[in-house]
């Protein structure tokens, strides 16, 4: 028990636990807007578009600390959002075209400029391009001050702008007509995205920092129709694939903290489609499931007492074959289920072979009450 | 004369470059116009799971199954992306955003696991090394040729053939899918085939040059191109020659600067895109500014051409038709009414009278003020 607590409260560990939290709690939040006004791959090219931001950072401020390196990455993040917007706008490129032509020239602009700087034999510049994939252990506590500053500053603006922001995301045509600043409005939403990178640069890096901006948001969508919840439950999810990335990370040296947290994410997402009630894929096919074996079981019912009917007594027991003749279909797993359930009753046949089934009083309560339905539901 | 060509570095750089650069834009072309242009990168990220897949298997990192398994994943993930669009549960972008950093971040994982001492990293991947890239040589004959260059020459081969003899189908398939289907051409199997290639040349391509060059190769060329011109051929043709420009400018100016040659290549196809964008003939910005004024400063002389027309037999034309009156009249500034007479005096539409500064239509500005007022009388 002390063991975990020393880890848990060593230096380095409990920096790198905190960063992830904040992270995936910024990431979550700001990913909701991004995936629910499908701007998930701008997240892409704001992540790239980092990478020259650092460089200039570091060039101008001459050394390695997170401040001008974290501006520099937001600074050329917002351009890169600028160029992709202006080629949407004004060009005859599609969005997807217009985000990979930003995402790829900024990020070879950005090799181009770390190798300069390598090349310039520049002090300090060690590890430069450890932000390619993040560096957890690397973290040190003022660099905690400055995401910890970004973070308060992006949830701040969301609650803040909380009513706008929503109406921009959801039915920006309605907040035109009230006289808003939309363009504004989804401009600062745009670059808000790009603090959420800019947060991230430390703990996972550059290249897989989009999984953070998107999975937390994609799997909170599966859970509620409420932004209020999603934006939630994306900061929980966000916080626990940081916190368990990091944690995994610390069983055996040398494993990358950031691909493990984009893991974790990734895992709560799949769970998320999977799982979750109503949209979840496999919460889908139990439904489906269900309602397949009810309408077989009203079917079979219904069947039943048609052909007591003709027999002229309700009680009238049909043999299996009979009722698979009128049901059109192998009848015998529903008739087992409706036995289970008591609204049929096996009899062993008088005449003839097979089994032979009539209705229990439940069962024709139910067939009579199925019918019924039918007959008003023809006459509407 | 091969051997000579085989012995210059620099061309040999250049040429794997261009290579690169060509086989990438032709199967953009199709990729930028379907509007999947975002699979090349999320492609070029998951051959890596694909690739060390394969080593762990083979133990080798320059196994020819590496092409297999690299084409699988670039497959797979494609595959994964379109049927979670399609379950609708999440959107198609953020269905392509979810599927590819989870297979990159598992194969960096298995390399931090399984393959540290290999010469395979993250790093590699992403960025290549153009200028090793002819360290690494296969005998051929009598000669001694980069591996790089004999890759992605076959590979170029293959996708110039591949593009040629589907050349009416691709177009089908990406301008009217639906007429294409119609028609049975299987426009799916065909995007996926174009999607193999793809996957294909990234592995080809990543030890050269990186994943990242190989995503700017895919999508900027052909974007530019097709900022220059409506022609598909013309945006094949064009992007291939973009990329061998890029591919010698980039080299050159990486010499210069002393920077990775690889990420030069790939920002120069940045900058060659911005120039289209700005100064393309049709599309570019400038044009279409210039055009803009143009037709601006064309409504004004209509303008003034008709003022003049209504006043001219009437009894104030002493005092209409003078450039005062176009001020108080027209509601122009003193500089737009002195530009827009200049403008049309220099057309040879109106004449000024040295000294009264009286405007008279010439018989073209008379004729030109009628065809605006009664259009229906011109023949």
């Amino acid at each position: 028990m002390e063991t975990v607590w020393d880890v848990l409260t060593d230096f380095t560990v409990r920096n790198a636990l905190l960063g992830a939290l904040l992270l995936g709690t910024l990431s979550g939040v700001l990913g909701t807007f991004a995936v629910l006004r499908e701007q998930s791959l701008l997240g892409d090219a704001l992540s790239h578009a980092a990478l020259p931001g650092i460089c200039i950072g570091f060039l101008v401020a001459g050394s390695r600390q997170l401040w001008p390196l974290a501006l520099g990455a937001l600074v050329v993040g917002a351009a890169a959002a600028w160029c992709v917007l202006l080629l949407t706008r004004h060009s005859r490129l599609k969005s997807d075209a217009s985000v990979g032509v930003v995402l790829s020239t900024f990020f070879a602009g950005g090799t181009v400029l770390l190798t300069y700087i390598q090349n310039q034999q520049l002090p300090g510049q060690a590890g430069l391009d450890s932000f390619l994939f993040g560096q957890a252990a690397a973290m040190l506590p003022s660099d905690l001050w400055a995401m910890g500053a970004v973070a308060a500053v992006g949830i701040g603006l969301v609650l803040v702008f909380w009513k706008e922001f929503k109406l921009v995301t959801f039915d920006p045509g309605f907040a035109r007509s009230l006289g808003w600043p939309v363009r504004l409005l989804e401009g600062v939403l745009t670059s808000m995205i790009a603090l959420a990178v800019v947060i991230g640069l430390q703990m996972v890096g550059v290249v897989l920092m989009v999984a953070l901006i998107i999975a937390p948001a994609a799997a909170a969508r599966q859970w509620t129709q409420r932004l209020e919840t999603m934006v939630l439950l994306a900061a929980l999810f966000g916080a626990a694939s940081g916190a368990a990335g990091t944690l995994v990370s610390l069983v055996r040296p040398g494993l990358a903290t950031g691909p493990l947290i984009v893991l974790c994410a990734t895992g709560i997402a799949a769970l998320s489609l999977l799982l979750a009630p109503r949209r979840g894929v496999v919460w889908r096919a139990v439904q489906r499931r269900r309602t397949r074996a009810e309408v077989e079981s009203g079917r079979v019912l219904v069947d039943l007492l048609q052909l007591a009917r003709a027999h002229g007594d309700e009680n009238y027991a049909s043999a299996q074959g009979m009722i698979n003749a009128v049901y059109g279909a192998d009848a015998q797993a529903t008739l087992v289920r409706l036995e289970k359930e008591g609204l049929v009753r096996p009899v062993a046949p008088e005449h003839g072979t097979g089994r032979h089934w009539h209705l229990t009083p439940a069962g024709q309560e139910a067939a009579r009450r199925l019918l019924e339905g039918r007959r008003d539901g023809r006459e509407e | 004369m091969v051997g000579a060509f085989l012995d210059n570095v620099d061309l040999v750089i250049i040429a794997i470059g261009a290579l690169v650069g060509i086989s990438a834009s032709l199967l953009g072309t199709f990729l930028v116009l379907r509007g999947a242009s975002l699979y090349s990168d999320a492609i070029s990220h998951s051959i890596l799971l694909g690739i060390v897949l394969v080593y762990l298997i083979s133990g080798d990192v320059h196994s020819p199954y590496q092409v297999v398994g690299a084409a699988l994943a670039g497959l797979a993930t494609v595959y994964l992306s379109e049927l979670l669009g399609a379950s609708k549960r999440v959107k198609q972008d953020a269905a392509i955003g979810l599927v590819f950093p989870a297979l990159f971040a598992l194969a960096v994982l298995l390399i931090n696991l399984y393959a540290r001492d290999v010469h395979l990293d993250e790093h590699a991947v992403l960025l290549g090394e153009l200028a090793f890239a002819w360290l690494d040589v296969v005998p051929v004959g009598s000669l001694e040729v980069p591996r790089s260059l004999l890759t992605m020459g076959i590979i170029t081969v293959v996708n110039a053939l591949f593009v040629t003899l589907f050349y009416k189908e691709l177009k089908l398939a990406v301008f009217d899918a639906g007429l294409a289907h119609a028609l049975g051409l299987k426009p799916r199997l065909l995007f996926y085939a174009l999607l193999l290639l793809t996957s294909v040349t990234a592995v080809g391509a990543f030890d050269a040059v990186g994943a990242i060059l190989f995503v700017t190769f895919v999508i900027v060329p052909p974007a530019a191109a097709y900022l220059l011109t409506d022609r598909l051929w013309l945006v094949l043709l064009g992007g291939c020659l973009i990329a061998v420009m890029s591919s010698v400018l980039g080299f050159h100016a990486a010499m210069y600067l002393d920077v990775s040659i690889g990420g030069m290549m790939a920002t120069i196809t940045g900058l060659l895109l911005a120039l289209a964008f700005l100064a393309g003939p049709r599309y570019g910005l400038i044009a279409r500014f210039l055009r803009l004024r143009q037709q601006r400063v064309q409504a004004h002389v209509r303008m003034l051409l008709v003022h003049l027309y209504t006043h001219e037999h009437e009894a104030e034309a002493e005092m209409e038709n003078v450039p005062r009156a176009l001020e108080h009249h027209l509601r122009w500034s003193p500089r737009l009414s002195r530009a827009v007479t200049a403008i049309a005096q220099q057309q040879g539409l109106i004449t000024v009278e040295p000294a009264g500064q009286r405007l008279h239509l010439t018989e073209q500005g008379r004729r030109m003020a009628q065809e605006v007022l009664e259009p229906w009388r011109r023949i």
